[in-house]
């Protein structure tokens, strides 16, 4: 094992983490075309960020992607990996320390998925045992259960558990920058959300540095760091973090391609924990009419808020149920939408939109109560200097 | 030596009535035989070596081809020329060259199965999806590695399906091998055609032949291309 440790890195670390990734002017002109394919693309991706490459068809954004492991080779400017220009590297050998992962996947048919996933590996002349374990490793990380997985071909699998394995795949030789081309993109609505959230949770992980290519800026917002928004004929309009873009765009074209809804889009950034939630009037059944009053008086909320003995809210309770001496628990209306922590604002405002609700109790994760949203509390939020927001990634 | 002197041979030598009759005598099959496992063998090997060099050379040609597309046009047409030669034609046209024997026979049953051979590993590399071959190259496999671990590894339904082909067309082919003095059963055929045992157990073998091998290679194939058969589990 320690011996084949040297095989597996050729580069100058022992082991690669996360490398800097810089567009120098880079630049794609195809021979007998106008226009350049991509022009001179300047951005530098730190270390462990996922750098979204996001646009029209036609904008560039795959051809800047390719660039980076050679499969397109770039007529002018450079490319830097690490500080060291990717046209000094033999394009084999850049691209087995560049994780690779596209659209349509392209598992190998005729291999099964051990031998897909240790295909890189067995390049870099890892010994058979080494493989092995790595590829049960991988094959956890993206949850799939190594004993069921790792002898069957392809075709044997779901579309989602192909992605999985090509991520597994890409991430086999544990490469310090990762591509991504649309890898979500043919996966059904639901298994995408739960694979770009798994992603997520992965990259929390294993850090990796990222380029991710999309065409949907509701993905890219949700997954990028940082985004870099292309724009036909290769340029880029805007390269900032997903909340700097939706509050500042840079020119009308950023302005149209994130849409109307970028105030809406900008709570998909933020979650319930992330703003100040305000203090409900909690009473419980039997307290003393005059204490729950007072705590009414001193709320932002109007209405007292029935909780349990454990602390669990029930409802918001009537006028009727302070009529007395001792508090009733005779309910306006359950206390429905319940919020958690982590919950996203732009779903917690859906939530409260759905159940015509101004506002929602938010609990923790053994169900007590910890506060109150309310739609003030949200308009507030559409109105924070993006530089208090996190990024789409450190949020999760 | 000829193949009128022959039939006159075989059909003096037996003088019971079945034989008389031309009817079909599975006595003199049994008792002649022994006259029809030589030429067999010189057909099966006729068929083999055919094939097998016909397979090196069409399907390197194909490989070359695959990635300098200029030559697919130049080298279909030659070996298309080469295909469509009478193989009888074939035979004598090589006479003068080759002059008579096992020769001159595989080199006209090799320039038969080229254009077929050549089709088949050109559309099977062909066919293999761009998306797996862009997730090869992208992951750091050479061009070579890429030929032998994907690219080839996936036209083998392909190529094994032409294979078939070339294998039992061969095999019919070669029972004319012995105009070029190669043997072969088709020699036994010939010896007395009117002989209707002879032509059964001849051409029979010649029949048997064919199938058979045309059973090793699929059976080949179905062990090397166990992919083919695995369908979704779910």
């Amino acid at each position: 094992m320690q011996n084949s440790d040297s095989a597996h890195t050729s580069g100058p670390s022992a082991r690669p983490q996360a490398a800097t990734l810089e567009f120098r002017e880079a630049t794609k002109q195809y021979p007998g075309q106008d226009e350049p394919a991509v022009d001179k693309l300047s951005l530098t991706v730190p270390a462990g960020d996922i750098c979204v490459l996001v646009g029209p068809s036609g904008c560039g954004k795959t051809t800047a992607m390719r660039m980076v492991n050679r499969m397109i080779d770039i007529t002018a400017g450079d490319i830097l990996l690490d500080g060291q220009s990717v046209r000094e590297r033999r394009p084999a050998e850049l691209r087995r320390q560049i994780g690779y992962a596209i659209q349509q996947i392209g598992l190998f048919p005729h291999l099964s998925v051990a031998d897909n996933i240790g295909t890189v590996p067995r390049l870099l002349g890892w010994d058979r045992e080494r493989i092995r374990a790595r590829v049960d490793e991988l094959l956890e990380l993206v949850s799939l259960d190594p004993a069921e997985t790792r002898g069957r071909y392809p075709a044997q699998l779901s579309g989602g558990q192909r992605q999985r394995v090509g991520v597994a795949r890409a991430l086999a030789v544990d490469p310090p920058l990762m591509l991504m081309d649309e890898p979500f993109g043919a996966i059904d609505p639901i298994n995408r959300e739960r694979l770009q959230n798994e992603f997520l949770r992965l990259q929390r992980e294993i850090r990796k540095t990222v380029v991710f290519v999309t065409h949907d800026i509701d993905e890219a917002i949700k997954m990028g760091d940082r985004i870099a928004i292309m724009q036909k004929g290769g340029h880029l309009s805007q390269y900032a973090p997903p909340a700097e873009l939706l509050m500042y765009p840079a020119n009308p074209f950023v302005e149209d391609f994130v849409g109307a809804d970028r105030a809406l889009k900008r709570l998909a950034l933020q979650h319930v924990r992330d703003v100040d939630l305000w203090k409900a009037p909690l009473v419980r059944a039997g307290e003393p009419v005059a204490e729950a009053r007072a705590k009414l008086a001193d709320s932002e909320v109007p209405y007292p808020l029935l909780i349990d003995g454990d602390g669990r809210p029930v409802g918001w309770l009537s006028e009727r149920a302070l009529m007395g001496e001792r508090v009733t628990d005779e309910l306006r209306s359950r206390a429905t939408p319940l919020l958690e922590m982590e919950d996203v604002l732009r779903d917690a405002l859906s939530d409260l939109l759905q159940e015509e609700a101004q506002y929602g109790p938010v609990v923790d994760e053994r169900g007590a109560i910890v506060g109150v949203l309310s739609i003030e509390i949200l308009s507030q939020a559409l109105k924070t200097d993006p530089e208090e927001v996190p990024s789409g990634a450190d949020a999760l | 030596m000829s193949p009128l002197l022959a039939q006159v041979e075989i059909r003096d030598r037996s003088q019971d009535t079945c034989v008389s009759d031309n009817g079909l005598c599975p006595g003199w099959i049994a008792d002649n035989f022994d006259r029809y496992v030589d030429p067999f063998f010189q057909h099966v090997l006729l068929t083999v070596v055919a094939v097998a060099i016909g397979f090196v050379i069409a399907s390197t040609l194909a490989v070359i081809a695959y990635r300098r597309r200029w030559l697919i046009n130049p080298v279909t047409q030659v070996t298309g020329v080469l295909y469509t030669i009478p193989s009888v034609a074939a035979f004598f046209l090589l006479l003068p060259i080759t002059g008579r024997g096992f020769l001159t026979a595989t080199v006209a049953l090799v320039s038969y199965v080229l254009l077929i051979i050549f089709r088949n590993v050109l559309t099977g590399l062909d066919n293999v999806p761009e998306e797996t071959k862009d997730a090869g190259r992208g992951m750091g496999l050479t061009d070579r590695q890429l030929l032998w671990r994907v690219e080839l590894p996936l036209a083998l339904p392909e190529i094994m399906a032409g294979l078939r082909i070339a294998v039992t067309t061969t095999v019919g082919l070669a029972t004319l091998a012995f105009f070029a003095g190669a043997g072969g059963l088709g020699e036994q055929i010939f010896a007395d055609i009117n002989f209707k045992s002879n032509v059964v157990v001849a051409g029979g073998l010649a029949v048997l032949l064919a199938a058979v091998l045309d059973a090793v290679i699929l059976l080949t194939q179905r062990a090397i291309t166990p992919w083919t058969r695995a369908v979704a589990a779910r």
